[in-house]
């Protein structure tokens, strides 16, 4: 047979999740063709304001060429469909191509509604919906100091962050008597906008704008129809979308009396062979200008071609996010709108929060709430009301949760929730295939999102995720086992907190205050690296020597043969001729091998363990130190030549980078930590694949964290922007010693980050905010860590205890005879007879 | 740095106990083989195991410089490459039923550490 073939009109996020998901499940019985009429394929507009924020293009970019190739989908960007020729069954593009189809997938998306103000077709006024429309607002803001957003509800918002972040005096007009009208109701908006307001944006409800018209002040001037009036350099739209289906009119396929093409359950259009998908779409009289329920009508529309029974019968619009920095969510029913519901509502203005619940005539069932300045009721909210989950308690006790500890929990726990339960709306992601991955092996938070994508998107339902993950657990009766192994029944961070308190210095004294055994290869090292973070002895000291694993054991990195590398530390990768004539006068007295590292230094191979004290003291002599690279601690801060030399670069990172890389050499942690600091937004040092990244602004630094390459790449979140030298400092000094604390072994930061219940807004509440009121021990912690620094090397040389240990043999001076090299371009390599090695 | 060697009774003299630190290892040669010597110390005990200085899943002459670990009250090193572990007693490979390695007679004669030869 041979395969149908599928058009999919508009590469957004809605069209691009229908091809994923019928390439990767049905790839083998489909052709699939789709067209795409902005300039690259389908990115996420969800985090569009990111954008501005560190965030490329390709950063954010859903769809990839390669990807398509590799799906066998066949592309075409910068491709505008014109027209359709329903008779033939072909596609009509703007440069005249004719593709035919089996079936068309609509998938156009909507466009930003524009009201016939006059003077609104002026240079400097702009919508907010493609990147090219993010790319023209920032060229206009570099010409402006005031911009006004029109339009109060999400999208406005997220543009009016989008240009305070870029500088912009912000202004935020609005036709409804309140923010978010749609979603909140008058007194949430209110607050909302009391909060919004202390963040410096200034808000205009009631406002319609009749005219925009020159300005005196600013480059134009909006004339509101009460007679006021507001001055601005650039205006944004953003006053609700419209759906984009204009081909259907024109083909005269059914349209809703208001626009919009009108589908079945299975998202068909009124043509049996056009389906009709995302914003477009018009469902029971309904657009849906959510991501979520686009990816249902998608889903559903696969289903139907391939003889599936997945249908779209509508979706839930509750809504959580964070505009501006303020939590805001919207569940159900929040207008109170259903006949006989009653609602209650809880203000404290002191500190900002505003909580309603609407509920059934009976008082049994959860309808709808708002929440503002508090978002942190959401998912169990949101799971009340989707399951109609009868109250435990009267529905006051929601809103006050502290007048009994468990009224706030989801009736009973978690275990009430059908399995159904949508639990993770990004990825629609039920609690079904969440205990079926616990089932099949996922024990921990970051394993289930690995495996179910649960928690990926927003991130906002992890802690519920949790808890149908720990409440599987136990019912499957595993405990949940996080001892280090079988001779502590603690985990890391339990085991570092009792060191920490009962000031234990070694592993005796550990084992005889909690442990069993003589100890592994699990809980030795892991012993010495939190010796090393809390007091900093030398790790061959005689007590501690026992415990450091293969590197840390002779201060190098042993190669396959036995030998070892050698990596003095570059600090930011800035190095003097004279020490590299000596890297290399030193490489070849010994015959080493020379590499140039990832980390922007210089790696020695195949020095034997008798030669190490002479290298170093060589090194040691010259003023070069240990570069750590055995440790699992600091590697390396790569740096650019950020302001100094480079004409782009807007501070000195190179000068940043080394003073970070002399503040935090030598600290043990529980994995290696990489870090590196770019000059500018170029980030050549390519500081969001590290542990910890920093890239200058013109106003400071930003500081990302939890990035990682290798195996797993990851790039880091952001922190924190435009921070000054001294707070950037405190912060890494806080996250950095927070991890020490609290990671497992051998734990990254980018996972520590996965696994950390509440994530990067949790983090910034403990390192900002101070939320566990920890951060003078942390920081004292790592003042001492900094404070008692010394180069392993440089002790070790001069203590000839140390240096006995680094002989061959304990009673002659000969060398192992085993050790053979052969020639590869001019350097030593070890022989291949350790290939075998690979082979067992 | 070459210690006396004497012998008798095939017990060679190798170095002192001191000079291993606890819970770990050094190699000597005894005649040309490689021996790894292990100093297992508890709070009730001193104990020296030894067992070959050749790995053989890695191809390098390297067991004393791997970590001493303990299940069950036996003891083994875990290769520093590749992290197999051998039994200290019987020299076992306790992740391949397949592979051993020679045991060596080792033992303290006061502070002193004397291997025996074959």
């Amino acid at each position: 047979m041979s395969k149908q073939k599928i058009v999919v009109v508009g590469n957004g996020m809605v069209g691009h999740h229908f091809i994923d998901q019928l390439a990767t499940n049905h790839g083998d019985d489909f052709q699939i063709v789709t067209f795409s009429e902005e300039s690259r394929l389908a990115y996420d507009r969800v985090m569009l304001t990111s954008y501005y924020t560190g965030n490329s293009a390709d950063d954010l970019a859903l769809a990839t060429p390669d990807a398509y190739d590799a799906q066998g989908v066949e592309y075409h960007i910068n491709e505008q469909v014109t027209s359709l020729d329903r008779t033939n069954k072909e596609v009509i593009t703007a440069s005249g191509k004719k593709v035919s189809y089996d079936k068309l997938v609509l998938a156009t998306g909507s466009f930003p509604f524009v009201p016939p103000v006059p003077g609104k077709d002026q240079p400097h006024i702009h919508v907010y919906r493609t990147l090219e429309d993010l790319d023209q607002i920032a060229q206009s803001a570099k010409s402006s100091k005031v911009g006004v957003v029109i339009g109060g509800g999400l999208l406005g918002l997220e543009a009016a962050n989008a240009i305070k972040q870029l500088g912009l005096q912000t202004h935020v007009v609005e036709f409804a008597p309140r923010l978010m009208a749609v979603q909140l109701d008058q007194d949430g908006g209110d607050l909302l906008q009391r909060k919004i307001e202390d963040l410096g944006v200034a808000v205009h409800c009631e406002k319609n704008t009749k005219e925009i018209v020159k300005g005196e002040s600013c480059r134009y001037r909006m004339n509101f129809a009460d007679g006021s009036h507001l001055e601005t350099d650039t205006i944004i739209f953003s006053a609700g979308i419209r759906p984009q289906d204009t081909l259907a009119r024109e083909s005269d396929i059914t349209l809703g009396e208001r626009g919009g093409i009108a589908i079945n359950d299975q998202c068909l259009t009124s043509d049996e062979d056009i389906y009709a998908i995302g914003e477009c779409a018009l469902w029971d009289n309904k657009i849906y200008g959510l991501v979520a329920p686009g990816y249902t009508m998608a889903k559903a529309a696969v289903s139907h071609l391939t003889d599936g029974d997945k249908v779209f019968s509508g979706s839930d619009m509750s809504t959580k996010l964070k505009l501006l920095g303020v939590e805001v969510a919207s569940i159900g029913d929040a207008h109170g709108n259903t006949p006989n519901s009653q609602s209650y509502s809880f203000v404290d203005s002191a500190s900002g929060l505003y909580k309603k619940i609407v509920i059934s005539e009976d008082g049994k069932v959860l309808l709808g709430a708002v929440l503002v300045g508090d978002s942190s009721d959401y998912g169990q909210w949101l799971q009340l009301a989707l399951n109609k989950i009868e109250l435990t308690h009267p529905p006051e006790y929601l809103l006050l949760p502290e007048m009994d500890g468990e009224a706030g929990a989801v009736g009973g726990g978690v275990d009430a929730l059908p399995p159904a339960a949508q639990i993770c709306s990004c990825y629609d992601v039920t609690k079904q295939s969440i205990c079926d991955a616990v089932a099949d092996g996922a024990t921990d938070i970051g394993a289930i999102k690995s495996c179910t994508s649960a928690g990926t998107g927003c991130g906002g339902c992890v802690p519920l995720v949790t808890q149908v993950m720990n409440s599987e657990l136990t019912k499957l009766g595993v405990s949940v086992d996080n001892s280090i192994c079988r001779h502590f029944s603690y985990s890391r961070s339990e085991l570092f907190d009792i060191i920490r308190v009962k000031e234990i210095r070694n592993f005796d004294q550990l084992l005889a205050e909690c442990g069993t055994g003589d100890g592994c290869e699990l809980c030795k090292p892991a012993a010495a690296s939190m010796f090393a973070s809390l007091w900093n002895d030398h790790v061959l000291d005689k007590d501690l020597v026992g415990l450091q694993d293969t590197n840390d054991n002779f201060l190098g990195n042993m190669q396959k043969d036995g030998t070892y590398s050698i990596v003095p530390r570059v600090p930011g990768g800035e190095i003097t001729p004279d020490h590299l004539i000596l890297i290399g006068e030193i490489a070849k007295e010994y015959n080493l091998y020379t590499k140039i590292t990832g980390g922007q230094r210089i790696d020695l191979f195949g020095a034997q363990l008798n030669e190490l004290p002479a290298i170093w003291k060589k090194l040691v002599d010259a003023g070069l130190e240990t570069g750590h690279a055995y440790g699992k601690s600091l590697r390396t801060v790569k740096s650019c030549v950020g302001s100094t030399w480079c004409r782009y670069g807007v501070q000195d990172s190179t000068t940043m980078a080394i003073d970070i890389e002399k503040r935090y050499r030598g600290v043990r942690s529980p994995h290696k930590v990489k870090m590196a600091v770019s000059g500018c937004a170029r980030e050549c040092a390519e500081a969001q694949s590290k542990d910890f990244g920093v890239i200058a602004t013109d106003n400071g630094w930003n500081l990302y964290v939890g990035g990682n390459g290798g195996m797993r790449p990851r790039h880091a979140e952001l922190f924190a922007s435009d921070i000054d030298d001294k707070t950037l400092v405190r912060y890494i000094d806080i996250i950095l010693m927070f991890y020490i604390r609290t990671a497992d072994r051998l734990q990254r930061t980018s996972v520590w980050m996965e696994n950390l219940e509440g994530g990067l807004d949790y983090l910034k509440e403990v390192v900002i905010q101070d939320k566990l009121n920890i951060n003078d021990e942390l920081l004292s912690q790592m003042e001492h860590l900094v404070d008692t620094y010394q180069c392993e090397w440089k002790t070790t040389i001069n203590d000839p205890q140390k240096l006995k240990r680094f002989s061959h043999f304990i009673n002659s001076d000969k060398l192992d005879d085993n050790v053979i090299f052969t020639d590869v371009r001019g350097q030593i390599a070890p022989s291949d007879k350790y290939d075998l090695a690979t082979e067992i | 740095m070459t210690t006396q060697q004497h012998s008798e009774n095939n017990w060679v003299d190798i170095c002192a106990l001191s000079d291993i630190p606890p819970n770990s290892g050094v190699c000597a040669d005894l005649n040309g083989e490689q021996v790894a010597i292990f100093h297992l110390k508890s709070s009730s005990s001193n104990q020296v195991k030894a067992v070959s200085n050749f790995d053989p899943f890695s191809r390098a002459n390297i067991l004393s410089r791997g970590l001493v670990t303990e299940t069950d009250n036996n003891h083994f090193v875990a290769s520093p490459l590749l992290k197999q572990q051998f039994c200290l007693t019987t020299g076992q490979c306790e992740q391949d039923d397949s592979m051993s390695i020679t045991t060596y007679q080792v033992r303290l004669t006061g502070e002193l550490v004397q291997l025996r030869e074959a």
